[in-house]
């Protein structure tokens, strides 16, 4: 399946049909979720379900990311529609909801006359650790994130990209089964940021939770995530399976070649595969199952055929992102 | 997650009870109020006055003592109603000094820093925050108000006879009743306060001013106006107005009781409300 069929696919109109991506138990499912202040619509609609290791939720700001995380936390009352996070419901299972999750706010969130070890270990505490248990998970957590020479000095003294440490440390520490992260390479300079993202990348692939990263910076949500949904102005534009998307972009090729094309694009085509020709010298081809690239060499070898060029064509995140909003 | 093995592992062992959750904010509240080499003497202080009422009680019922200095019981001390309002009125004082010192920083840090959403995305709501905040106030006031005060009624009682105990056992009451309104009243102004301004010296400062210039306006409505219900919005004289009603000392009130109890409510209300308005993850602004 090309991307162009599987955006297609997805694509979400103004209807908001229901996106439902894996085969595993939905992390989070949204039914016609809509939130509102006063007299604005925040969220408008929402229908989605995500069973994804990690799930990035894009937009401008403004979009509505972080209006949605919060709802799923319950800090915010929908107006209408439903949403469940790990199989329990917003309005009615909200304290289930908080056991299982750790969350790293945008903002800052610390309380400067504490120690790092000492914020770290209330936190846990508060999520139900007993204190040596939540003292021993503080320490851990906080030598895991890189802070553990550091974790008894008070929390004013520490440097913006040490805070965003504390705050995934303090999200951790529980042992979440779902840690939603919002704008976590927030004010970071390029090593530390790069430091979050190998966390991120690290705790993904431990596979013992899942993680919601919400950010506007398409980078980080291409390196760590597997699903996106991309919300403008309180509604879904566009929900993509990058994981999908990057196994069908290896089907998808742009070749350049040189010494004329010959019966070379009617070979390629009777190996099953689409082929079209653009100019002389480049072909675009979808491979059908069963041909490898290296029956794309066989076909030019036989026929004296240079290849000099051959992409795997596929959409960036950004390529992604950019036709959303423009849609 | 070990230290050693540096990897992500879910924890999967007990967890406390719901109910207990709100004591952990007292721990920590506690201790931070132990932090301060100052508030820490202060509360010490805080037992010397009980010490002296206990000393006062234990000479006037020792005979030896006042047979040797020839001193007359009943001209000594008058171990009554009078005396316990004293006590209760003193202790209200230095509750209401070391409330100054440690309400404010029980909540501001965290609305100061945006700390709150880390509280409330966690099983604990806002009401077991405000529980818990409140707790440690709560536990420390009344450590040094009717505790020592039933403790002091309890020597008395021991001292004087059952007879004693059984005409004034309504003491008792009204010293836990006085000093738990003074308690409450303390303990729901300073942490709305610091709710509000969210800046630990703002809010002791204007602790300070509702209670005393509060007074003084109140005071300025009643020589303007020749009126005494100016003093509905001086807090000292409601709780003052309670506290001679339950000790029995309130024959020439200014305001009536129940105008005392009803202003004291409202206040209780408004702080309430106050907290519930400012004590939540994110501030919607519609």
């Amino acid at each position: 399946m090309n991307p162009a069929t599987l955006n297609e696919r997805a694509a979400i109109d103004d209807q908001q049909p229901s996106i439902t991506a894996g085969t595993s138990a939905p992390v989070i499912e949204l039914q016609g979720l809509s939130v509102r202040f006063g007299k604005q619509d925040i969220l408008q609609n929402l229908t989605c379900s995500f069973s994804g290791r990690t799930i990035g939720l894009l937009g401008p700001n403004g979009a509505g990311k972080s209006t949605l995380i919060n709802t799923l936390l319950g800090f915010y009352e929908p107006v209408s529609g439903r949403a469940r996070v790990l199989g329990h419901d917003i309005r009615s299972e909200t304290r289930k909801i908080r056991r299982l999750v750790g969350y790293m706010p945008e903002n800052d969130a610390f309380i400067s006359k504490m120690s790092a070890v000492s914020f770290v270990r209330m936190m846990a505490e508060l999520s139900g650790l007993p204190a040596a248990a939540a003292l021993e998970r503080a320490h851990e957590a906080l030598f895991y994130v890189g802070l553990g020479e550091a974790r008894y000095r008070q929390l004013g003294t520490y440097s913006l990209g040490m805070k965003q440490l504390v705050k995934l440390a303090q999200a951790i520490a529980h042992g979440p089964k779902l840690l939603i992260l919002d704008e976590p390479t927030n004010g970071l300079d390029p090593p530390a940021r790069q430091r979050m993202i190998r966390l991120i990348g690290e705790m993904r692939d431990a596979k013992e939770l899942h993680i919601v990263l919400c950010s506007h910076l398409l980078r980080d949500v291409e390196e760590c995530c597997e699903e996106v949904l991309i919300l403008n102005k309180g509604r879904i534009v566009h929900y993509s399976n990058l994981e999908e998307e990057r196994r069908a972009n290896k089907r998808f090729l742009e070749l350049e070649i040189l010494g004329g094309n010959g019966d070379f694009t009617a070979a390629i085509e009777r190996l099953g595969c689409e082929c079209a020709t653009i100019g002389a010298n480049r072909l675009k081809m979808i491979l059908s199952d069963g041909v490898q690239i290296r029956d794309i060499y066989r076909l030019a070898g036989e026929r004296n055929i240079q290849i000099r060029r051959l992409n795997f064509r596929r959409d960036t995140l950004e390529d992604i992102f950019l036709k959303a909003m423009e849609n | 997650m070990a230290v050693y093995k540096r990897t992500y592992h879910v924890y999967s062992g007990p967890v406390t009870p719901a109910w207990s959750r709100f004591l952990i904010l007292y721990r920590y509240s506690k201790q931070n109020l132990f932090r301060s080499k100052l508030q820490t003497a202060f509360f010490v202080m805080c037992f010397l006055f009980p010490l002296l009422c206990l000393l006062a009680i234990y000479l006037t019922h020792n005979l030896g003592f006042l047979a040797k200095y020839n001193l007359d019981p009943t001209r000594l001390f008058a171990i009554d109603n009078k005396f316990f309002f004293a006590f209760v009125a003193t202790q209200g004082w230095l509750a209401f000094i070391l409330a100054t010192f440690t309400g404010p920083g029980l909540v501001s840090p965290d609305l100061a820093n945006g700390a709150l959403p880390l509280y409330f995305c966690r099983p604990f709501s806002r009401t077991e925050y405000v529980l818990g905040k409140a707790s440690a106030l709560v536990i420390f006031l009344s450590l040094i108000t009717w505790v020592p005060g039933l403790v002091l009624f309890a020597v008395q009682a021991s001292l004087a006879g059952s007879s004693w105990l059984w005409t004034n056992l309504w003491l008792a009451r009204s010293i836990f009743l006085a000093c738990s309104i003074w308690i409450a009243i303390l303990s729901l102004v300073t942490m709305a306060l610091s709710a509000w301004v969210r800046w630990k010296i703002a809010a002791a400062a204007l602790l300070l001013g509702i209670f005393f210039i509060g007074a003084g306006f109140a005071e300025a409505i009643n020589a303007v106006m020749r009126t005494k219900l100016g003093d509905l919005i001086n807090i000292l004289k409601l709780i003052g107005t309670v506290w001679l009603d339950l000790f029995r000392l309130g024959d020439n009130l200014a305001i009536s009781v129940a105008q005392a109890w009803l202003g004291l409510l409202v206040i209780c209300g408004v702080c309430l409300a106050l907290l519930w308005r400012k004590v939540r993850a994110f501030e919607v602004v519609k």
